[in-house]
């Protein structure tokens, strides 16, 4: 995490408070944070992409945005994130969903429990309406103990009396007054601690307390969750009735996305609109326009005129910028005028269903097929982003439950995920060929997925864990979030592929030059010719699949193949070794020895697999 | 009967969930020992999704089968 722990950044200005924005995921915490600093951040729907910290400036107090969290603990990362940040604040602005406060009034009674003054944003007070609820917002305030403020965020309604009550934050009634025995043991342990909060943490079994302090306290876990629950459930009875409410059209839309006979037609739907939209439009007419009309036809023959009327195109460096793997011409166009429309136009889509609320739904359907592979329905969310950039999604696999889970999802992912990229390369490969050549890719790449992942569950040790997972109302994504975000992830793919793009033009310019691109073809040959039955060429491709696979599979728009060529090609270049960012990033997740594994792994796979392919279609 | 029993529709009371971590995160999303909830909508072989007013949560097969329940109103 490329974050700042709050001692640092206070360094950067002597903030007098710090304010801390805290709340369970998607209730509306970053139109809050955004309100207050004046700054736009990054907004994610879902559990495991959220895992920046936003912070910025109120007057003179520093405010902080925090992963969404169901409870304040160390069960995940973002738990251990809020929790750091929780813990360093001076004022907690506690958002909460209005329709659904049983489940949000845990964190909030948790809150308070931990002594800290807090201000509760009660959002959502339109779907509260919406649904018939009446909500009594006098008497919460008083069972809580602190100033409760109903807003609607998304309309802008309440945020300035947010603002204006921050110093009203207060310490609430905690659970402790109510029941004297827990009262008891919290005093014996803070006498032993810093403070309160430490020491009710110590008392929740928190690891990272207990890494800090030892095990000086007898964990009462369980009973503080179990009073607490209670005292919210009595908290919910007392001030919210649940009308008998119409059934809405979102509430059935949800359960048909569930439902395998309504939910697999309405995933074969979302599939081919991505499709469309994805393999035919971008892929297709966009990138005509971006890459031919614009970058082949108009830029290139300017940067070689350029290049020709100084340093001259015959000698090293002018096949360096210039040639035919030039860093200004092949790496520009691949990267701009190619790669990030399609990148871009995924990230688009990406966003749209995680605001949508669709990807934990997505996640209940497919759970009983993933559980096969070993995995379980939230492997989806990796496995969708593996899409965009397999990099992010192996960092996102943190949120798998065990670490056999995370070795299948990111071997799978390295394996027979091809990213946005490539994947938009191989659309405008393969779907001129056709129905029959795209049907034989995409479920050769299937088989291998699910007979990989098979196998996988069989020899590794253990079984695969169990889902458990909040179904978040289903909304319409807001634009704005939506077009941020996919500027800033567009952005970031850019950062990242750019510079290896630039390093792998010069690397295949120089092997082209040395000789040595012709002498690993040749040397490939039985490979390339005699196993794939490809020309030998094709070889360069493979070398440029090492580096990125989307350069690979770009590096083979430019040859003459047949249909059944290229499709074997695709399917070799898609199982082929993950590129070097995301090895990097497996190194870092997991270790060297599974690392280089899966990338042996891969080059197994991907020919021997190619090599099939190739004796059935001939 | 466990939860992987009920029927989309039933309405239940949860008698003992047998995993602490479950027990403990089930907590957090409001359902607990003792808690009334809507089954509202059960995959074959998958995951059962629970109801509790407006909050769903969605629970993986072997998980509930090791969560206990009785019918609301049989005893
Ligand atoms: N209906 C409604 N939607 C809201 C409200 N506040 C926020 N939202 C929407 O809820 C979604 C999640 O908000 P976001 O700020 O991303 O939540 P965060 O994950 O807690 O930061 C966005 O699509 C918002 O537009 C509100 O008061 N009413």
């Amino acid at each position: 995490m490329d974050c700042c722990a709050p001692e640092r950044l206070d360094d950067n200005f002597a903030a007098d408070r710090n304010i801390v924005l805290v709340g369970n995921p998607n209730v509306g915490k970053s139109i809050f944070f955004n309100y207050l600093t004046g700054l736009y951040v990054s907004v994610s729907n879902y559990p495991g992409t959220t895992l920046d910290i936003s912070s910025g400036k109120f007057e003179n107090d520093a405010v902080f945005d925090t992963p969404g969290v169901y409870g304040v603990g160390s069960l995940n990362d973002e738990e251990r994130v809020a929790r750091d940040f929780i813990l360093s604040a001076d004022i907690v602005v506690n958002v909460i969903d209005a329709s659904h406060l049983e489940r949000d009034l845990f964190l909030t009674q948790q809150l308070i429990d931990l002594g800290k003054p807090v201000l509760v944003a009660l959002n959502m007070m339109d779907e509260v309406k919406r649904n018939n609820i009446e909500i009594d917002i006098n008497k919460l305030e008083d069972q809580l103990g602190v100033p409760v403020i109903p807003t609607v965020a998304s309309k802008g309604e309440g945020l300035s009396e947010i603002k204006a009550s921050l110093g009203l934050a207060t310490n609430g009634n905690s659970i402790f007054s109510k029941y004297p025995d827990l009262k008891e043991k919290l005093f014996i342990v803070t006498e032993k601690t810093r403070n309160r909060a430490d020491a009710l943490l110590l008392l929740e079994e928190d690891e990272n307390e207990i890494a800090e302090y030892g095990n000086i306290a007898v964990g009462a876990r369980e009973e503080i969750y179990i009073k607490r629950r209670q005292r919210v459930d009595e908290i919910v009875n007392e001030t919210v009735h649940y009308n008998q409410s119409k059934s809405l059209f979102k509430n059935k839309l949800s359960s048909w996305m569930v439902k395998p006979i309504t939910g697999i037609p309405l995933l074969g739907l979302l599939l081919y609109i991505i499709y469309k939209f994805i393999g035919v439009f971008v892929a297709q007419t966009v990138v005509y326009w971006t890459e031919e009309w614009f970058f082949l036809d108009r830029y290139e023959p300017i940067i070689r005129a350029l290049i020709s009327n100084s340093v001259g195109l015959n000698n090293f460096f002018g096949e360096i910028l210039g040639g035919e793997f030039g860093i200004l011409t092949m790496a520009v166009t691949y990267t701009f005028g190619l790669l990030l429309p399609l990148v871009a136009g995924f990230y688009l889509l990406l966003a749209i269903l995680e605001d949508s609320g669709y990807l934990p739904r997505i996640a209940v359907l497919v759970d009983r097929f993933l559980q096969k592979l070993g995995l379980n329905g939230r492997a989806i969310i990796p496995m969708l982003l593996g899409f965009g950039c397999v990099t992010m999604a192996t960092i996102t696999t943190r949120l798998l439950g065990t670490k056999r889970e995370r070795i299948i999802a990111i071997f799978l992912l390295g394996l027979a995920i091809p990213c946005s990229a490539q994947l938009g390369v191989i659309a405008g490969l393969i779907v001129p060929l056709g129905y029959k050549y795209i049907l034989i890719y995409v479920l050769t790449i299937f088989i291998v997925y699910v007979a990989a992942g098979t196998f996988l569950n069989k020899v590794l040790p253990g079984e695969s864990s169990d889902l458990l997972l909040d179904l978040p109302p289903l909304r319409l994504p807001d634009p704005r979030n939506v077009l941020k975000k996919t500027y800033q992830q567009s952005v970031a793919f850019i950062k990242e592929a750019g510079p290896i793009f630039v390093l792998g033009a010069i690397l295949i310019t120089l092997m082209k030059q040395t000789g040595l691109l012709t002498m690993i073809s040749e040397f490939a040959r039985p490979l390339t010719t005699g196993w794939l039955g490809l020309p030998a060429e094709a070889a360069t491709a493979f070398v440029m699949g090492i580096i990125r696979r989307d350069f690979g599979a770009a590096g083979l728009s430019t040859m003459v193949l047949t249909a059944g060529q290229t499709t074997i090609a695709l399917i070799t270049l898609t199982l082929f070794v993950p590129c070097i960012a995301a090895m990097m990033i497996m190194v870092k997740e997991r270790n060297l020895k599974e690392s280089i594994m899966i990338w042996f792994g891969s080059w197994g796979a991907a020919f021997l697999t190619g090599g099939i392919v190739n004796i059935f279609l001939n | 009967m466990t939860l992987a029993d009920t029927k989309s529709g039933n309405k239940v009371v949860i008698e003992k969930i047998v995993d602490k971590m479950t027990r403990l995160q089930a907590l957090r999303f409001g359902i607990g020992e003792g808690s009334e909830v809507e089954c509202a909508g059960i995959l074959r072989g998958g995951p059962v999704i629970l109801r509790k007013n407006l909050q769903e949560v969605a629970i993986g097969r072997k998980m509930a089968e090791k969560i206990n329940v009785r019918l609301k109103g049989a005893v």
